[in-house]
């Protein structure tokens, strides 16, 4: 239980909005944390908390069982005595000096030249920062943060300075950069798709408060209340593994899945391991299993549970894997949809969105 | 053209400049950078010599450093020797008159370098002290610049503190506006002529540079 992150923190905003976080991260099992919320929800806040960059107004902070802060006991050690990296949003790159310089600012020559190469960016050494697109500048931070060898790295929004297109590209190579560095890191972001695609590990935070916390998939699928899931916005997040094209379309193969189902779904570029996201208001369900229709995919299972949620009901399916769609609780009751009874679930192939994930235990140890 | 008083003015300016940069750096850091709430009284006192009229500082300056006062006291204990009408007692009154043309352009241009560049300095692990070195100085270098030209620029061409502190002693205290002045009294116009263009020439090519030299380095690092 030592590898772990506690923090228990608050911190009172001008506004009268008040942060108050309480946060465990088991940093063995999590090689990254995302820290997911709306806008405003006080994240950015929390990691600069982590960082000693803001003091909390009260709480503790304990990294691997050394304290970081305790109100009580007055400890507040400093940004330098804590070696937690921080990548902010927009880099913040030192404009005077070259992109080996900002690599080699904290860090012995010999370190910085081996994290040039490892991050691609020998070519650029001699190259001014603002000469740079910005996927390059995001590379040269990661590798000036992790060249002061951080015991932790945290990550303010790494995607938002990036162009619609670079971004999808650069989550994927960002996590992978991430695993290559092996130092335990925080992302802030407000993106579900950032979040599936670069987390292990998901902790979710709304107004101010960390509101659950668990393995990513799992957060997704059994939100801890509404707010959770409203803000989460996708019920499905399925582990899964491309296994051919068919007329422009990928088609998938859910994790774990001998003969099961195959998903089709629109090719977005991605490669290798997948989660498949579906939001549940996107899964019909309908009794006729041989019907023609424009949904590209039909798949057989069976009604685990049926869940009223005001005007709407939740139906959780058992396809081989779990599935929850979203109807209105007036075509539940038409369709008399009870435990245990055979459906189908109809899913659009427009309506599953991609996110390459290279799972933590085969981090990519070959390519340092 | 009295070379002896500007001879003693550039020295006077130079050695006014060193010790502004020594003192000024800190305080305007400490000035942009400390959250204390008294600050602007710190503020409008660096500022004060900009609208003092410099008899007024003069007057003040030679009662601190007069012998019977403590400070005048313990320099003539320690060296032997006494402030007023000294070239020490006016280095220090020069120091005074033109410390808000160091520390203003300094501290401005400290509040110009992104915060966020002194936050990550300091989360990859480097000092305080370091991060000033490494990180905000480099970047302020057109202001610091500016402050330390403008500076030899007005101690050059100090006059009423000069005449307050140092009076008229020549190759001592007699520096060129003072020396300027004395040709006139003396009807002498002649070499009050050739001085003042002199120290006219000298200002401007000083100013002009020092825009120049901007114009440089902004082209380079651009400051958003």
């Amino acid at each position: 239980m030592a590898d772990q992150l506690i923090c228990q923190c608050r911190k009172r905003l001008s506004k009268g909005f008040e942060v108050e976080a309480d946060l465990r991260i088991p940093l063995d099992r999590a090689p990254v944390t995302v820290l997911f919320g709306p806008s405003g929800s006080g994240k950015t806040t929390l990691l600069r908390m982590l960082a000693g960059l803001q003091r909390p107004g009260a709480g503790s902070i304990v990294f691997r069982e050394r304290p970081w802060f305790d109100a009580a006991r007055g400890i507040h050690l400093r940004p330098q005595e804590r070696r937690a990296g921080f990548l902010f949003q927009d880099y913040a790159l030192f404009p005077h000096l070259t992109v080996a310089e900002n690599v080699a600012y904290a860090a012995p020559r010999e370190t910085a030249r081996r994290l040039l190469d490892t991050f691609g960016l020998a070519e650029l050494a001699a190259s001014n920062p603002r000469a740079i697109s910005g996927g390059q500048q995001q590379r040269v931070a990661l590798a000036r943060a992790l060249a002061a060898q951080p015991a932790l790295l945290l990550l303010d929004e790494p995607l938002s300075a990036l162009d619609a297109p670079t971004r999808s590209r650069t989550r994927y190579e960002l996590r992978r950069m991430l695993l290559t560095g092996g130092v335990p890191s925080i992302v802030v972001t407000h993106d579900r798709m950032e979040a599936v695609a670069l987390g292990d590990w998901m902790a979710v935070m709304v107004n101010g408060r960390i509101r659950q916390t668990g393995p990513v998939q799992e957060v997704f699928s059994q939100p801890a209340d509404s707010q959770v899931a409203e803000s989460v916005g996708v019920e499905n997040v399925l582990a899964a593994e491309i296994v051919g094209r068919e007329s422009g379309l990928l088609v998938l193969k859910v994790n774990g899945q001998v003969n099961g189902a195959r998903i089709q779904c629109v090719d977005s570029g991605e490669t290798g391991p997948v989660f498949a996201c579906i939001r549940a208001e996107d899964v019909a369900i309908t009794r006729q299993m041989d019907q023609v229709s424009s949904a590209r995919n039909r798949l057989a299972g069976c009604v685990r549970a049926v869940i009223a949620e005001g005007p709407l009901a939740r139906v959780e399916l058992d396809c081989g894997f779990p599935l929850v769609a979203l109807v209105t609780a007036q075509s539940a009751a038409e369709m008399a949809l009870g435990e245990g009874e055979s459906v189908s679930a109809v899913i659009k192939a427009t309506s599953v969105h991609l996110a390459a994930h290279t799972s933590a235990l085969e981090s990519p140890q070959g390519e340092r | 053209m009295d070379w002896q008083a500007i001879w003693l003015s550039v020295r006077l300016a130079g050695a006014t400049t060193a010790i502004l940069l020594a003192l000024g750096l800190p305080i305007a850091y400490w000035l942009t950078f400390s959250p204390r709430r008294w600050k602007f009284l710190v503020e409008a006192l660096v500022a004060l010599p900009l609208v003092l009229p410099p008899t007024v500082l003069g007057f003040y300056v030679l009662l601190a450093i007069g012998p019977r006062s403590p400070l005048g006291a313990v320099y003539a204990k320690l060296t032997g020797g006494m402030l007023p009408f000294s070239f020490q007692g006016l280095l220090l009154a020069s120091v005074l008159y033109s410390f808000p043309f160091t520390v203003q352009p300094v501290a401005a241009a400290f509040a110009g370098v992104d915060r966020k560049l002194l936050e990550a300095s300091w989360c990859l692990g480097v000092s305080r002290a370091a991060t000033f070195r490494r990180v905000i100085v480099p970047l302020s270098l057109p202001g610091i610049a500016t402050g330390a030209i403008l500076s030899f620029a007005h101690t050059l061409g100090e006059f009423g503190v000069v005449l307050m502190v140092g009076g008229n002693i020549s190759g001592v205290t007699r520096t060129v506006s003072i020396s300027i002045y004395d040709s006139v009294q003396a009807l002498n116009y002649a070499a009050a002529s050739q001085t003042s263009l002199f120290l006219l020439c000298v200002s401007f090519t000083v100013l002009a540079l020092t825009y120049a030299l901007q114009r440089r380095i902004w082209a380079v690092w651009p400051i958003n």
